[in-house]
Order: C-alpha cells, then sequence, then structure tokens
C-alpha cells in the first residue's frame, strides 16, 4: 500500500477514473498546460489529451452549463473551481440547473465540481471559504468532504460514477500536510457513508473535512486526562449518515458538533436537531458546538488563528462537557 | 508623443467596424422583402413542396395550441401557474428546428412551442404537461414547456433564462468531439442576451469553436422593459464578431429568412467552422404571461405587428405560390383542430400526480423514480 | 503628444511610475525574506497603465484596482506603507489585517477594495456612476480588467448596463496577454478587446499600455465623455506581464522571447528617454526624485516591519456596520 498526500489521492482518483472510463474528462481554469493552480491535474494534459483536459477562459457559469450539458450527452464531466470561493460565479447552474433537472425531468446528471476549501493558509477571505452549507441546502446534490488521503481517492471515484452532481471539497490545507496509506489499486468509498475515526467512550466529536484532524489532536491530548472521545468522520454532508452520528451519540451520551464553517446555519445546527428529535433521551450533557465565529475568514495569521476552531479550542470543551 | 510606440502594437480609433467581414458566410434575405420575391425563391431553390406544408402546419399548430392553451385552458382555470406563449413569434422556432436531424440538439426558449411538436413530441405530452398531470413528461414536476427528452433532441429550459447557453456548449462540445457534423440550436430573447452566461457561453463557443448556433428570438419586449431598456446598440447581431463569430440579423417574422440564415449558419458549423450568432427580430403578440395585459406596449405595435403575422404572412405566400391550395389549407385546419381537441381532452381526463410522489426521484439511483413506468409514449 | 502638462506633472508621473516600481521591489524582497503572508502580485511592466489612468481622474472619481494596480492607489493619497502592511498582514494597515494584498480601500481617496473574483468590480464602479447621474455629480467610476475578466459575467452585465444607461464608466482592458497560464487566445476567438465596445454600443479604444502618456490621453478623453455624459467607455491597454502571476509562479509556460521583446518596451525607461528627449527632466531632478522615492520607501519599510500584527479577537468585530 503506497503512502500518499491528500492531494496526491485524489489526482490518483481522478486519473484511474480517466483510464477506466472514456466519458470522464476535465475542464477547469489553467488546467491542462498549468496542471491547476494546485497541481491536482498535473500531467493529465500530456497522458489524456486536449479533448479530455480542457482549459477554459474565466467562465464559471459557463463551466458548469457546459459540464451538464456534456452530461445530458452521456458524458461524465468533472470541472475544477480554481479556488471553491469562485463557486459562487457559478451558483445558479449548480441550485437552478444542475440540482434540478433529474427530479423535474428524468435525466441523470454526473457531474463533479471539485476544488480547494478552507482556511489555515493565509488565504483571506477569497481563498478560505468552508461554502459547504450553500449546496447541503439544495436538494439534487451530493456534498462531499474527505478528511482522509484514503477516503479523498475512494470518495472521488465514487463522485465521478454517481449519477448526480456531486460538489466535492477539498480541504488545501490537507493537500500537502497529510499522508496515508491508500492502495494504488482501484476501491471506492461510498458517499454518505461515515467513518469512525477513533474509538471512545466519553464525548462522541461530530464532525468532518480538516476538523477531523484536529479533532483526533484533541483526543489525543484528552487522553492523558482520561476523557475519552470518539471521533466521527461524516465523510459526506448531503446526504450524511444519520446512523453512524445516532449510534455515537448513543455510545458516548454526550456530543461536541465541530466545523470549520461559520456557526449559524452550519452543519451542526441541523446534527444538532437531528439529535435533539431522535437521541433526546441518550443525552446527559448538553450538544456543544465548535464552529468558527460568524464573520468572514480573516486574512492575518492571529486574525484567523482565532478564527479557526483547533485543538486546543476542542479540548476545552470537552473538559467543560465531560464535567457537566 | 510615439517613442514608447511600437509597430506591431495596433492602436486604432473608436469605433472601428468589421461589419464588413463579420458574416463570414452566413448569409440571410433582406427583411420586408416584397412577397414576389419569395415567390421566385420558392419556384427554384426552396425547401421542397412537402416541406413547406409541414412549416406551414407548425406554425399553424403553434398559434393554435398556444391559443387553446393562453386564452381557453388559462382563462377556465385548468392551467396554474405561469403561462408563456410565442404568439407572434412562431417562425423562429419552426425555421430553425425543422433543419435538425438526428443527433443535433435544440434548446428552445419558453415561446418556441413548436420546436417541442418538430422534435417528436405529440400534443398529448405537451397537453399533460401544461395541465400537470402525473402521467406528463415531467409528471406534473415542472409546468410549460420545462421538459425535454435527450434522445429526441431537446433539452428545456430553467426560469433563469439564458442559463441553457452554457449547457449548449457542452451538448456541442461532445458534438465537435464525437465528428459526426451534428450541431446545437440555442434560443433565448434579447433580454436574455444582458445576462452573463449568454456572454460566457458566446465567448467559450467561439474560442472552441463549438457547432452551435445563438438565435435570438428578438421580440422587442422583456416582459415590460423596452429593448432601448436592454441594449444600446441597433442590433444585437454586432456581438458575434466582436466575439470572434458571425453574427446576422434577419426578419424574424419571416419563415424562409430564418430558415435560410439558420441553414448557413448550420452548414457552417457542421463543417467545423464554429459558432455563430442569428439575431431574428420579431415582435411578442401577447403579454409577458397570460395575466400580464402587456398596456406597457404602445398600442400602434401591436396594430403594426398583426399586419405582419407571421402565420398568416407564409399562408398567404403559400396560396400565392400555388404550394398549396385554399381546399387543402381548408383540411388542414380542421385536422389541427381536431388534433388539438383530442389532446386537450385526453390530458384533461388524465390524473393529477399522488401528491406523496413529490418527495422521490431527488436522486438518481439504482430503482429510480424515473425508470419506473412513466407513460412515455402519450 | 497632445497631453498638455506642466513640467510637474510630467515629473509626478515619473515619481508614480517609479514608486510603484520600487514598491513591486520590495515587495519581492520582504517575499523573499520570508515577511509577506501569502503572495506577491508584480505589476511589473503594467506600471504606466495605473500611473497614467488614476492621474487622469479628479478628485471627485472613482476607482476601484485589481491586483495589479498598487499605483493607481498610490495616486489616490496611499502610502507605500499601506501596501506593504497589507502584504505583511499587519494591524496597522488598510484593512487592519483582515483582507490582503491590494484589497483595500477608502471612499474618501475615491478608492474601491477589489475581491479576488475578477470582473465583479465592473458593475460595482457602474454603480458609482448610476448614484453621480441621479444626483447630477461630476463624477466617473474607473476600474480595470485583465483579458481573463473579459470572460465573466459581470463584465458583461456591467457594461451592458452602463451601455444602456449611458453612465458615466471607464473600464480599462489591461490585455497582458496571460490570465494566470491562460494566453489571451483561449481566452477569447477575439483578441481585440475593444471590438466588445461596439457590441454594447459604447466608445472603445485600444492604446498602447506602456506609455503613460497614451495612457493618460485616452483616460483624460474618457473622463471628458463620461462628465458630459456620453457614457461609458472601454479602453483596451495592451501590455505584458512581466513576471508569473504570483511571486511562487516562474511562469514557465510564456516564451523567453515574449519577455525578452516586451523588456524592450519597458515602460519607465521609454518615459525616461521622452522625457530626457524633450529636456523635461535634468539629470538633478531626477536625482532628487529618486532620493525622495528612497526615503519614503526606507521609512515606509521600517515602518510596516515596525508595526505588530492585530490582536486576535478583532477577528470578530464589526462584521456589521
Amino acid at each position: 500500500m503506497a503512502v500518499l498526500t491528500h492531494l496526491e489521492a485524489i489526482r490518483q482518483g481522478i486519473w484511474e477514473e480517466m483510464e477506466r472510463d472514456p466519458s470522464v474528462f476535465l475542464m477547469g481554469e489553467d488546467i491542462g498546460v498549468y496542471g491547476g493552480a494546485f497541481k491536482v491535474t498535473q500531467g493529465m494534459l500530456e497522458k489524456f489529451g486536449a479533448e479530455r483536459v480542457i482549459d477554459t477562459p474565466i467562465s464559471e457559469s459557463a463551466i458548469v452549463g457546459a459540464a451538464v450539458g456534456a452530461a445530458l450527452m452521456g458524458m461524465r464531466p468533472v470541472v475544477e473551481m480554481q479556488f471553491m470561493d469562485f463557486i459562487a460565479c457559478g451558483f445558479d447552474q449548480i441550485v437552478n440547473m444542475a440540482a434540478k433537472i433529474h427530479y423535474r425531468w428524468g435525466p441523470a446528471v454526473p457531474i463533479v465540481i471539485r476544488g480547494p476549501s478552507g482556511a489555515g493558509v493565509h488565504g483571506g477571505p477569497y481563498h478560505s471559504q468552508s461554502n459547504e452549507m450553500w449546496f447541503v441546502h439544495t436538494p439534487g446534490l451530493k456534498v462531499v468532504v474527505p478528511a482522509t488521503a484514503y477516503d479523498a481517492k475512494g470518495l472521488i471515484k465514487s463522485a465521478i460514477r454517481d449519477n448526480n452532481p456531486v460538489i466535492f471539497y477539498e480541504h488545501k490545507f490537507l493537500y500537502r500536510r497529510i499522508k496515508d496509506e491508500a492502495p494504488d489499486k482501484d476501491y471506492v468509498v461510498p458517499i454518505g457513508k461515515a467513518r469512525v475515526a477513533r474509538g471512545g467512550s466519553d464525548i462522541s466529536v461530530i464532525t468532518y473535512g480538516a476538523m477531523v484532524w484536529t479533532a483526533l489532536e484533541a483526543a489525543q491530548e484528552l487522553e492523558k486526562e482520561d476523557i475519552s472521545l470518539e471521533v466521527i468522520d461524516l465523510r459526506s454532508l448531503l446526504p450524511y449518515d444519520e446512523t453512524a452520528v445516532l449510534a455515537s451519540v448513543r455510545k458516548c451520551n454526550k456530543v461536541i458538533l465541530l466545523h470549520e464553517d461559520t456557526r449559524i446555519g452550519g452543519f451542526a445546527g441541523e446534527l444538532a436537531a437531528v439529535i435533539a428529535e431522535k437521541a433526546f433521551d441518550d443525552l446527559d450533557g448538553p450538544i456543544v458546538r465548535v464552529t468558527a465565529p460568524d464573520t468572514p475568514v480573516p486574512f492575518s495569521p492571529p486574525l484567523e488563528e482565532y478564527f479557526l476552531p483547533n485543538a486546543a479550542k476542542v479540548a476545552e470543551a470537552a473538559r467543560r462537557l465531560a464535567a457537566y | 508623443m510615439g517613442t514608447t510606440r511600437t509597430p506591431d502594437i495596433k492602436t486604432r480609433p473608436a469605433r472601428r467596424s468589421k461589419k464588413a467581414a463579420s458574416t463570414d458566410g452566413v448569409t440571410h434575405k433582406s427583411p420586408n422583402h416584397p412577397i414576389t420575391q419569395w415567390v421566385n425563391y420558392l419556384i427554384t431553390r426552396s425547401p421542397d413542396p412537402s416541406t413547406l406544408e409541414r412549416m406551414l402546419y407548425y406554425l399553424k399548430v403553434a398559434r393554435e395550441a398556444e391559443h387553446r392553451i393562453e386564452r381557453v385552458l388559462y382563462r377556465q382555470g385548468k392551467i396554474v401557474g405561469g403561462v408563456y406563449v410565442g404568439r407572434g413569434q412562431e417562425a423562429i422556432a419552426v425555421g430553425a428546428t425543422i433543419q435538425l436531424g438526428e443527433g443535433d440538439i435544440s434548446f428552445p426558449s419558453h415561446r418556441d412551442f413548436a420546436a417541442w411538436v418538430i422534435r417528436g413530441f405529440t400534443l398529448r405530452e405537451i397537453f399533460l404537461n401544461w395541465l400537470g398531470r402525473g402521467n406528463g413528461p415531467s409528471r406534473g414536476r415542472d409546468n410549460t414547456g420545462h421538459f425535454g427528452d435527450v434522445k429526441r433532441g431537446l433539452i428545456p429550459i430553467i426560469s433563469p433564462l439564458g442559463d441553457t447557453c452554457p449547457l449548449a456548449c457542452g451538448t456541442a462540445l461532445v458534438q465537435k468531439q464525437g465528428g459526426q457534423g451534428h450541431v446545437t440550436l440555442v434560443h433565448f430573447g434579447e433580454g436574455t442576451t444582458s445576462r452573463g452566461d449568454v456572454h460566457e457561453a458566446m465567448n467559450m463557443a467561439a474560442v472552441w469553436k463549438l457547432p452551435v448556433i445563438f438565435i435570438c428570438n428578438n421580440n422587442a419586449y422583456a416582459y415590460s422593459t423596452s429593448t432601448r431598456q436592454q441594449y444600446a446598440v441597433k442590433d444585437l447581431s454586432v456581438r458575434g464578431p466582436a466575439y470572434g463569430m458571425p453574427g446576422v440579423t434577419t426578419d424574424g417574422n419571416d419563415v424562409l429568412a430564418v430558415y435560410e440564415t439558420v441553414r448557413t449558419a448550420i452548414e457552417r458549423a457542421r463543417a467545423g467552422r464554429g459558432p455563430a450568432f442569428i439575431e431574428c427580430k420579431t415582435f411578442r403578440m401577447t403579454g409577458h404571461s397570460a395575466h400580464d395585459a402587456a398596456e406597457y406596449v404602445p398600442k400602434e405595435l401591436f396594430e403594426a405587428a398583426a399586419q405582419n403575422d407571421p402565420v398568416a404572412r407564409f399562408e398567404k405566400l403559400l396560396l400565392a405560390a400555388k404550394v398549396i391550395s385554399a381546399e387543402r389549407l381548408g383540411r388542414m385546419d380542421e385536422q389541427i383542430t381536431k388534433e388539438i381537441d383530442e389532446a386537450v381532452a385526453f390530458a384533461e381526463a388524465s390524473p393529477m400526480p399522488d401528491g406523496a410522489e413529490a418527495v422521490e426521484g431527488v436522486y438518481c439511483e439504482d430503482g429510480c423514480f424515473w425508470s419506473a413506468s412513466v407513460v412515455r409514449d402519450q | 503628444m497632445a497631453a498638455k502638462l506642466t513640467r510637474t506633472q510630467y515629473h509626478e508621473l515619473y515619481y508614480y511610475l517609479r514608486l510603484n516600481r520600487r514598491v513591486d521591489e520590495q515587495l519581492t524582497n520582504l517575499y523573499r525574506q520570508g515577511k509577506v503572508v501569502g503572495g506577491v502580485y508584480s505589476s511589473l511592466g503594467q506600471e504606466a497603465i495605473s500611473v497614467g489612468t488614476a492621474y487622469a481622474l479628479g478628485p471627485e472619481d472613482f476607482l476601484g484596482g485589481m491586483i495589479r494596480n498598487v499605483a493607481a492607489m498610490l495616486v489616490r493619497g496611499f502610502r507605500p506603507r499601506d501596501v506593504f502592511m497589507q502584504y505583511m498582514a499587519k494591524r496597522d494597515g488598510p484593512t487592519g489585517g483582515r483582507d490582503a494584498n491590494t484589497h483595500f480601500g477608502d471612499l474618501k481617496r475615491g478608492v474601491i477594495a477589489p475581491i479576488s473574483v475578477v470582473g465583479e468590480l465592473v458593475p460595482l464602479l457602474a454603480g458609482v456612476g448610476l448614484a453621480a447621474k441621479i444626483r447630477h455629480e461630476k463624477r466617473v467610476g474607473l476600474t480595470y480588467v485583465g483579458d481573463g475578466a473579459t470572460s465573466t459575467t459581470p463584465f458583461h452585465e456591467g457594461l451592458n448596463f452602463a451601455a444602456v444607461l449611458k453612465l458615466p464608466l471607464i473600464v480599462v482592458a489591461e490585455n497582458n496577454g496571460w490570465a494566470y497560464s491562460t494566453p489571451v487566445e483561449k481566452q477569447m476567438a477575439n483578441t481585440n478587446i475593444v471590438d466588445r465596445a461596439q457590441a454594447y454600443g459604447i466608445a472603445g479604444v485600444a492604446i498602447d499600455g506602456n506609455s503613460v502618456l497614451e495612457v493618460y490621453e485616452a483616460t483624460r478623453s474618457a473622463v471628458e465623455r463620461a462628465y458630459n455624459g456620453d457614457g461609458p467607455t472601454l479602453i483596451e491597454a495592451r501590455t505584458m506581464r512581466m513576471k508569473g502571476h504570483a511571486e511562487h509562479d516562474d511562469a514557465r509556460y510564456v516564451p523567453k522571447d515574449v519577455i525578452e521583446e516586451w523588456r524592450a518596451r519597458d515602460p519607465i525607461l521609454n518615459y525616461e528617454k521622452f522625457l530626457t528627449a524633450k529636456r523635461l527632466m535634468t539629470a538633478g531632478e531626477k536625482a532628487a526624485i529618486e532620493a525622495r522615492l528612497e526615503k519614503v520607501i526606507r521609512e515606509d519599510v521600517e515602518f510596516a516591519e515596525a508595526s505588530p500584527f492585530p490582536a486576535p479577537e478583532e477577528a470578530a468585530r464589526a462584521v456589521w456596520a
């Protein structure tokens, strides 16, 4: 089994799918000759040719729309947003066109819109956002947020094979910092199945994306204090694995909901509602959220650090909850 | 000053006109031609008589079916929601769509009723959808002409108009790579040209030399907005050359002018020479929607439009050129009435969808809602 | 050249061109020293466009500069220290470390801050012009797009909107050949951006973007046109991006001979030659300008370096006005 970076895992997943299925092709800004702003598509133009690796003008709406058109013709386009912040420019095509076609008149729209999201690299307000909730609130889309390299590869392959529009969030902080084992061979990770990233007994930390690593760091820290955290990695938000969430809550009886996204309207709110509806009697303490505050993502390192949840903030919340 | 200017920087005055070279083989007959010119054309090089007759049939079907929708069924309260029809601009959809074959794709606008009929949808299907029936093509999920079928080469609009232009780039990209000479037509109104999606798509199509024809059904009003409030040029076709594609303005009330202009653009696209932009000038002979009395439109414009009715014009021409006899024409009218009566009756007798179906089929999964037995061959 | 400038104005143009170049050089140094947070986006070779356009505006006019228009901000009264502190994410920078690089503005100076999404300022500056028109104020809004931004939705919608309403808007298209790694031929089929003007029914002119006087003069004409109620102007200023998209990008996808060719057209060297040939600047005057520049740069780098990072809790303040 090879040790891959998060980025390399995604690249390998796309590469394998392009080899496996001639209907898979790529579109995006600077993805061909340049290999992508983060080099996720490096070498693909040389390998697969200009008909399957297409450099586009700066036209996100046209990129997404053309992907939908090609998908209706039987292709499986994978398009890159140079930064997920810029997905806003293609918003209408995603939420009004791609998301609703199948429901309205039947055809499948197998497209993947992928790109780097998230903060921690001092990218400022326009290269740092975690805007997944824009799409989680749009029925018809799927929203995938991998944390590990293994999952990143398995999930991008699932996303490409899926018959629905999938928004695939890659956390840019993980791209080169996270390495783990991912098989060279073909495998998929199903969309909609959560993963127990770490078993525990006192508090369940339910999270996704880069915050999985933050939770694990906090868990390690708290081990010394005899507080046992269970970490649930959701892997996808739409659909999400309600069964796994409730099982962990019922096991630990206390829960922290953690995400890098801002607080109001964040995924934690939805989870809190479901837990309150379905596992109220299992709770031995209040549902606790650890999230970013409701501000844009600031640029300067101290501001950004204040903004971002980290292991210390999770540990602090866990200590209070453990003592409840 | 001149010291920093170098010879290969092309500096030129404002408003340089490129019109002379702008059409690049896409031609059109001049608008407001005398009928005699077309009579001559019909004798010498027009589509064959059966095609001409079919064109008249589609014009009339669209006019009559939309009349039922807008002025009968809607007023009877049988159609819920918005009603948008193409009264006065039927010639564009007919002249353009009739030239498509298998493998070609049409993206009609909401006022291109005839496109559905030409692409093989039955009147039953069409009325079922308008009436929101459970056995209609969208099973009551979306209204009006918001339904299509990729196999039949028709992909429908959504309400944010212009969104289909980027999709047309996508289908044309696949067609280009397929190498079979297939083309895509996409229609939109002049109001839609103000939207970024049209711009992004036209630029993309030009830079990738895609086989897509952008057809602007310029019907003079976008809801209540006149063309003067919509754009600051005389003819929108000047935008073609700005993107690096031919741009042509033609008489959208003349089905043969549309046919000829689109024909040249299609030939060019099939030969791998890229996209074209065709502006068809026409007039919306009704309100934006059935509820809209269009009081903001000067009465004289409606009166002038009535004199320039594309259906009447073509009917008169075919009679004058003896392509069709008065007797045959009468039979055609009778047949159309019968077909529509039958389709409306069928649709009205069909069931509404089961409310609980609303939550099904959000995703395309195994055992998909849509793969279940939908009555598709109405 | 028809531009009627005083000797002092000729010198000011030179000063700002050089100031832009020196700020650029300092940013590169600071970047290499690891003192810049994030990327550095150079305006090397494009200085004449920012300087010539901003200098042609009146005090009541507004501009919105993009990533390579740092000189436009300087002409409008921002200081090099503001730029350095932005790039270094410092507390005393114009955004207090909330946003980066040229993402700063000041309504009093008539400067609108850009965002990373290119093209977005076109409708915004059209809105500035709209307000001026409604209130019968003599004011123009000017903004910049690169060749890449012409492919975007707001470029189109903004220009069409301004054309219909005949708004006092100037859009300067800096055709520098490259949008990140995308050459202009892959961005558009008709690479004469100025031809878009006729698509909207507005005035359009293509000029040598490396000639500060040509830029100045074209902008002046556009400003007059706007003041007279004759609507927007699209100015295509042809130039070349002499470095990569940002400091990390070695731009190996750009043919070397193109860079070399353009190096000979350096806007500052050529302007200097012009001033010398026309006896508009003596060696002494030039030396004085350079001395003034060096002093400002030295002081401002020091000031910026001495400025602290913002206090962390500032992050949560002032989300709403």
